[in-house]
């Protein structure tokens, strides 16, 4: 199932992102801090598995033989991922998951904004579906944040340090590599680089209505584009795979 | 309001979308998918919905265009369940279900009778992001959470009759 063709392997990172931060959400069911907040984040969550479900299924008409889009999200190994680590960090405390939610949507909105004019029809079309529900998202988890770093003290205290903890992941969703500037120069990849001062924006204005103060951290930590991940994502993976691993094949 | 004079304020691609029933060559078939409701809302069919985009025969060979309305959306499954169900009812048994993402779905393509079964039903349909109660018609009205039941739906309550509500998601 591995390839070699940079389409497969772009819609596999973006399906990546898509599959593991909607694991993440899902974590919430049953667990959020008040009812409508579970479906909200249960929603969401639903959105981002969708979303996964079009990159692998495209990704699996590309490699044909029998591989479809389960193969990619259930019989590949931590190393074979290539998502984002920030989508993979455990979903923490409530500001924690609502943090990295604004910090990836402030991103996700741009990125299937610019998507949507992809040279790949089907990823163009993903990303016109996708932009609809970013839009949502970046408005809900923004509203969030606002609320939470002007709230209370203990509100404020854990959402500033949930920023502060997610910095350093923020970096890697601006990275381009060999593959990205391939596609790039063929008008297939949306050029991450240039989203970079519209996320700026968007962050800044929202942390100064939050009362957040902007972290300063100046490394940058990476490496999930190449397989390289934190420890936590074999954990999630175990449970994510768990029914394919111990029954191949099962169905519904 | 007369068809004719809704046509001009239609999207084009659902003007094209209704062009393609109109002069379908498998009109029967239209209907027989016009009792295939949206599991959520079963008031209102498939094609009312847009997810239904077009319906093609070729011998005995049917293929079905669908286009979902949010990416993640379960019920999509469902529909196509319930459509080969029911074409199987009416004899037709070799039935493919295509789905299409462009042009992407949008609540634009709701027919002011299909947000009036919508309303009746106790869903409100938005228009130019007015929420009216669909109890009692107050337009004092507020967001309780971005998303409801379902992934198309968002939670409000009416401040006049305090009744809380589904609202289909302006998308």
């Amino acid at each position: 199932m591995k390839s070699d063709d940079p389409v497969t392997r772009y819609a596999l990172r973006l399906g990546d992102d898509a599959l593991i931060l909607g694991h993440r959400l899902s974590e919430w069911m049953s667990r959020a801090p008040f009812l409508e907040e579970d479906i909200a984040l249960g929603n969401v969550a639903l959105d981002f598995i969708g979303r996964a479900r079009l990159f692998y299924q495209y990704a699996a008409e590309r490699v044909g033989g029998g591989v479809t889009e389960d193969t990619f999200a259930y019989t590949r190994d931590v190393r074979e991922f290539t998502n984002l680590l920030l989508c993979e960090l455990p979903r923490g405390d409530f500001a924690f998951t609502l943090c990295r939610q604004f910090l990836y949507d402030a991103f996700s909105l741009p990125f299937t904004e610019a998507l949507a004019g992809s040279a790949d029809s089907r990823l163009a079309a993903i990303g016109a579906k996708a932009v609809k529900e970013s839009r949502y998202h970046l408005r809900r988890s923004r509203d969030w944040i606002v609320r939470l770093g002007d709230g209370t003290e203990e509100s404020h205290r854990r959402c500033q340090q949930a920023l502060d903890e997610l910095w350093i992941y923020t970096g890697e969703m601006f990275e381009t590599d060999q593959l990205i500037d391939e596609l790039v120069a063929l008008g297939v990849a949306v050029d991450t680089a240039e989203l970079r001062r519209c996320w700026i924006e968007t962050v800044s204005e929202t942390l100064r209505a939050a009362t957040l103060t902007p972290p300063t951290a100046t490394a940058d930590v990476s490496g999930g584009r190449r397989g390289i991940h934190t420890d936590d994502l074999g954990f999630l993976l175990a449970e994510l795979q768990f029914m394919q691993r111990a029954y191949p094949g099962l169905q519904w | 309001m007369s068809e004719a004079k809704l046509i001009s304020l239609l999207p084009a691609e659902e003007w094209a979308r209704r062009e393609r029933r109109r002069c379908s060559p498998c009109a029967e078939l239209w209907t027989v998918l016009d009792h295939v409701m949206d599991p959520e809302i079963p008031v209102i069919s498939i094609y009312e919905l847009g997810v239904l985009q077009d319906v093609q025969q070729q011998g005995e060979a049917i293929t079905l265009i669908f286009t979902p309305t949010y990416i993640g959306c379960p019920a999509l499954g469902i529909m196509e369940e319930d459509a080969r169900v029911a074409l199987a009812a009416a004899g037709y048994h070799n039935v493919t279900v295509e789905t299409r993402l462009a042009p992407a779905w949008t609540t634009a393509w709701l027919t002011p009778e299909a947000r009036r079964k919508m309303s009746a039903y106790g869903v409100a349909a938005p228009e130019h992001d007015a929420v009216s109660c669909p109890q009692c018609g107050s337009a004092q009205t507020r967001s309780i959470s971005e998303f409801g039941s379902t992934a198309c739906k968002a939670l409000f309550r009416c401040e006049t009759c305090l009744e809380p509500f589904d609202v289909f998601k302006d998308l």
